[in-house]
């Protein structure tokens, strides 16, 4: 992994830490599941969705609120599965 | 190793509800402020907090600080400090209208009114009956706060240092703090912000439990950096369980899912609150229902493979009740329980929600610790408010929306006590005392250099799992006689954890390393203290601290009205008084707590 992948995917990582333990767990469990094999795209899509509020975060993570985005929705998806 | 020195007036730690308020303080009157946080202001713990805040404003019904204050005393079984009480209860008004004006987007009554709700403990007319007392925006009401207070505080040019970890106080040899070292984590480079005024706002440490309601964030840096420097950590052995979190998750599940008629079951299938509470059964209080679990699970009769969870039943509910009435219950099932609530019950515990104890403070929000002159000599240049501090005005159990408005209070009273010590203060900064800064650093070298050590993520785990059977939320003379043992073989092992990856750059492996020299602590002085307290009271219970006619409910107050000190330096504790005389009005009086 070249330097300036390691350090977007270790401000990923950190971005995970959020206020709310639902999401925390979430998160952990899709990083023990999908490790550093993410797509450059996945990652943007990724970046985009942690730059929600907590509560709109888990309202979408959860379920009760769909995104708009196809995009989301899929990541969204295998959040929820891992 | 290198580093660069930064000077500001003061310097605050945590970016929640107390940092946040305490910094407007400071940057309204002109001091440069610096704000260190781990995560971005507005992703703060307090975000989870959604009850409200509590204020005797009577825009509902009639109210009082005093009642407030004398519901707060009970609530805390005694041993919160009736000065710091009766101030914050009476500072409640000014805090909550502060915030309307700040833009905080409260509930309104038709009448434009800051819409007033019910909250468990708090009542009228000194206990008589249930009062409309906690203020909130909708359930976002910590969320709605923390945006409130950053906006203010981006007005005030307040100067935030974002996903900086900070390390360790830094204190002379008189005593004064004089600042405290950080990491920025995205380029791993050591600034030391030196200040005339360091306050911490670090928030809660319930990450030291295997079952925890805590966001990950919460790991007591503030505690742990205090304690190395030679401050003692007060009450350590009282925090509050919630009784209902998804076993091996920790996610609440509210109190209304027992409320709509949810039963909680043993391995064996049977209604055991049935034994334990006649009358109110599954809705008994709290505490009772948490010890009931507890017993039936160390007793043989809890569920799964370890036997160390019972059930939450719901499956006798109609479908079309459960997702009107209680909506993301079945989502929270499905998610962390691996069950859908409809047809399987949830696996539950009782699991740990938030630390009444801390860093020992005043209600100026100044840190005080034991000296020649008295039990509470001010600590120079340092202070600490919200969940880390220990005021006291939670004492052995905190109310309900009690928490937000300590957040709100006493963050204002430091930042205030710091103004006017600034005020007085001459212009130029003490000079750095270099062992302090190495101390810090060492912490850091270490774990560069270290080989053939333990594993942080196996390590953490040991320490939650001996923290969760030795000093749960129900207590047994033995377990915690060999808990204290357990861990500090615990803390041995964190002396010597080991990262693989030693990057400097977000390198979350060694920011956990360092979080959990800050938990190990609080989990040490958490032990430590409560196998010391012989008695039962609010939220610390022992089963052989009963209920008897010399000591109702297992309270002592002949031996045990006081407040624990736990040191590092020794593994040692010491004990100073419970402050009963308030500021203006007549102390009340000890009695049974009984609602």
């Amino acid at each position: 992994m070249d330097d300036a992948r390691q350090v977007r995917m270790g401000k990923l990582r950190w971005h995970c830490r959020r206020a709310l333990l639902e999401l925390d767990i979430v998160f952990q469990r899709f990083w023990s599941e999908v490790g550093d094999n993410l797509d450059d795209a996945t990652l943007d899509v990724m970046e985009n969705l942690l730059a929600e509020e907590d509560h709109d975060l888990w309202e979408l993570v959860s379920g009760r609120r769909q995104s708009e985005d196809p995009q989301t929705q899929a990541l969204l998806t295998r959040l929820r599965a891992a | 190793m290198a580093y660069t020195v930064r000077k500001f007036d003061a310097v605050i730690v945590g970016a929640g509800g107390a940092g946040l308020r305490a910094a407007i303080q400071l940057s309204e009157s002109g001091y440069k402020t610096a704000v260190i946080t781990k995560v971005f202001p507005t992703r703060s713990h307090t975000v989870a907090a959604q009850g409200g805040v509590a204020a005797s404003l009577g825009n509902s019904e009639e109210d009082h600080w005093h009642w407030h204050m004398y519901d707060t005393v009970k609530g805390s079984d005694w041993l919160g400090d009736q000065d710091a009480i009766e101030f914050m209860c009476r500072k409640a008004n000014e805090c909550v209208i502060e915030l309307e004006h700040y833009g905080m987007p409260f509930d309104r009554t038709d009448a434009g009114k800051i819409y007033q709700r019910p909250f468990g403990g708090h009542m009228s007319n000194f206990g008589e009956k249930p009062v409309r007392r906690s203020c909130a925006a909708a359930d976002r009401t910590g969320h709605a706060m923390l945006h409130a207070m950053y906006q203010r505080n981006v007005k005030a040019n307040t100067q935030f240092f974002v996903e900086w970890m900070a390390l360790d106080l830094v204190r002379d040899s008189e005593g004064e703090v004089l600042g405290v070292t950080a990491m920025d984590m995205e380029t791993g480079e050591i600034v030391v912000f030196q200040a005339k005024a360091t306050i911490f706002a670090t928030g809660g440490s319930g990450r030291i439990y295997y079952s925890s309601t805590n966001a990950f964030i919460n790991t007591g840096d503030g505690l742990g950096m205090a304690a190395r420097a030679g401050i003692p950590l007060e009450d350590m052995e009282f925090w509050q369980f919630h009784p209902t979190g998804v076993a091996g998750a920790g996610v609440l599940i509210t109190e209304g899912v027992r409320g709509e008629g949810g039963i909680l079951r043993n391995a064996q299938g049977e209604r055991f609150m049935e034994r334990y509470a006649p009358n109110a059964k599954d809705l008994a209080s709290r505490d009772v229902v948490s010890r009931a679990m507890v017993t039936e699970i160390n007793e043989g009769r809890g569920c799964g493979p370890n036997k160390d969870f019972v059930l939450l039943d719901i499956t006798h509910l109609d479908p079309a009740t459960i997702m009107k009435r209680l909506p993301g219950i079945r989502e929270i099932a499905i998610q962390f329980a691996g069950v859908d609530c409809i047809k399987e019950p949830i696996p539950v515990v009782p699991t740990c929600h938030y630390q009444m104890g801390g860093i020992p403070t005043n209600y100026s929000g100044q840190v005080v610790v034991p000296g020649k002159r008295s039990q509470n000599e001010i600590v120079p240049g340092f202070y600490a408010a919200g969940e880390c501090a220990c005021a006291s005005v939670h004492g052995a159990n905190r109310l309900g929306t009690n928490s937000l408005l300590d957040l709100l209070v006493f963050g204002k009273s430091a930042g205030e006590t710091a103004v006017e010590t600034l005020k007085q203060s001459p212009k130029a900064h003490k000079d750095l005392p270099q062992g302090e800064i190495d101390r810090a650093l060492a912490r850091v070298n270490r774990l560069n250099t270290q080989t053939g050590g333990t594993n942080v993520h196996e390590t953490r785990l040991d320490m939650q799992r001996t923290m969760q059977k030795h000093a749960g939320v129900f207590r047994f003379a033995d377990l915690l006689q060999q808990g204290v043992d357990k861990i500090k073989q615990v803390e041995e092992q964190v002396r010597q954890t080991e990262i693989k990856d030693k990057s400097m750059v977000f390198n979350t492996a060694r920011i956990e390393a360092l979080e959990l020299d800050n938990l190990i602590e609080v989990a040490v002085s958490t032990m430590v203290s409560a196998e010391a307290r012989k008695e039962s009271r609010g939220a610390h219970v022992r089963s052989d601290c009963a209920d008897s006619a010399e000591f109702p409910d297992g309270r002592n107050d002949k031996d045990w009205l006081k407040h624990s000190l736990w040191y590092k330096e020794g593994n040692r504790l010491d004990y100073k008084s419970v402050k009963l005389t308030p500021l203006t009005v007549e102390t009340i009086a000890l009695k049974k707590r009984a609602y």
